[in-house]
């Protein structure tokens, strides 16, 4: 499923919104998903997970690690989703 | 290599196997649920804390499977687990224990400055909740009448000590133990009790012990049969193994899915 950064980041703010409870406008490219949002390990496993079904894309264990912002998470799954 | 991947089969056809641990698709316990399902099994799972996570993680096995809330440590969980399981089996021939947590300062080289308090959680977390889950699954393993049952956890060898395992060491070495005192018990009833003793995987548990990606090369010197940190199939395939009938007269013991490493010495 080939998707813009735009289509990631409004369905990203959706999986955030309902795992961690941020407000979807909250969920900014340079916001850092732990120390901005507030995202703990557990919930960011989830949003992981949720990211992989939704946009049908696979984010393996060691590149989670790498995920820090927002940003970094759409342009993985924008990559990967291409 | 690899090999086995498409196996299908009938090893667990007719089995109601109930298996908690699952958290991820890395977690040791989905690989069981999921190989326990293509040999035919049906699976019931139990989730802890974090359900909606779970639930997720329960979409990815082949067939669908209920997942009932347990905290292993909660004795209103406990108490309810039957009813909750008989919602969806009327018994069970299988209860997979695949269950494990250690404070931060129970791990990672802080052994000697270790509070009680700590110990004491990851003891109960890890060892004794064997015990509570397996007379919580009781009544449903009397429920099949007199085809007796098999109870498996999964254990890190405890015969030794390594670097940073520290006191969840030691709470393993308590689960082998209540392992072997529950066979005693139950052997009466037909009930199996037996632990695989598995070899490293990169889980979430795992993740939390500082130090983990050192077993990496331990493992790769000196397991006779090579390991691969990021494969909990074996683990799993032996859980499977001891779940069906071919082990009938095995119980109380701990069989090591470790590529070997156990028996040699350097
Ligand atoms: N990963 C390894 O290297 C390894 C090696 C040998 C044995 N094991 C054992 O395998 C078992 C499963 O661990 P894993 O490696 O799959 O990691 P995991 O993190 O995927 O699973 C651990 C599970 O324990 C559950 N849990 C924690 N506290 C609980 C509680 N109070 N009540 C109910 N459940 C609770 C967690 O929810 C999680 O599902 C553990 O017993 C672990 O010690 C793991």
């Amino acid at each position: 499923m080939a998707a813009s950064q735009e289509e990631v980041l409004t369905g990203l703010a959706d999986i955030v919104n309902e795992i961690a409870g941020v407000p979807q406008d909250e969920v900014e490219l340079d916001k850092s998903f732990i120390d901005d949002l507030d995202v703990d390990s557990l919930s960011m496993v989830e949003v992981v997970v949720a990211a992989e079904e939704k946009f049908e894309v696979k984010i393996p264990d060691d590149d989670v690690k790498g995920l820090k912002t927002v940003r970094d998470a759409v342009d993985y799954i924008v990559k990967a989703a291409a | 290599m690899e090999w086995g991947t498409e196996l299908m089969g009938d090893l667990l056809a007719g089995k109601r196997i109930l298996v908690t641990g699952v958290i991820t698709d890395a977690s040791i316990g989905f690989q069981v649920a999921k190989r326990a399902q293509e040999e035919g099994a049906e699976v019931v799972l139990t989730g802890f804390g974090r359900l909606s996570l779970v639930n997720r993680i329960a979409n990815r096995l082949p067939k669908p499977a209920p997942v009932i809330e347990l905290d292993a440590t909660n004795p209103e969980h406990l108490a309810a687990l039957a009813d909750n399981v008989r919602a969806h089996v009327p018994a069970l021939d299988g209860v997979v224990h695949s269950i494990a947590f250690g404070p931060k300062d129970a791990l990672g080289g802080n052994f000697l400055n270790t509070e009680w308090s700590d110990v004491a959680t990851a003891v109960e977390v890890s060892a004794y909740s064997l015990k509570s889950l397996t007379m919580a699954c009781l009544p449903l393993i009397e429920a099949n009448k007199g085809r007796g049952g098999s109870v498996v956890g999964l254990d890190f060898d405890a015969q030794v000590a390594w670097p940073g395992y520290d006191w969840m060491g030691v709470a393993k070495a308590a689960l082998e133990s209540t392992s072997r005192y529950l066979a005693k018990y139950l052997g009466e009833k037909n009930i199996r009790v037996n632990l695989i003793s598995s070899g490293p995987v990169k889980t979430m548990a795992a993740n939390s012990i500082p130090g983990f990606e050192k077993f990496e090369g331990v493992w790769n010197e000196k397991a006779p049969l090579g390991w691969d940190l990021r494969d909990s199939d074996p683990a799993a395939r032996g859980v499977c193994a001891l779940l069906s009938d071919w082990f009938p007269k095995t119980t109380g013991e701990v069989i090591h899915v470790d590529g070997g490493l156990h028996a040699i010495g350097a």
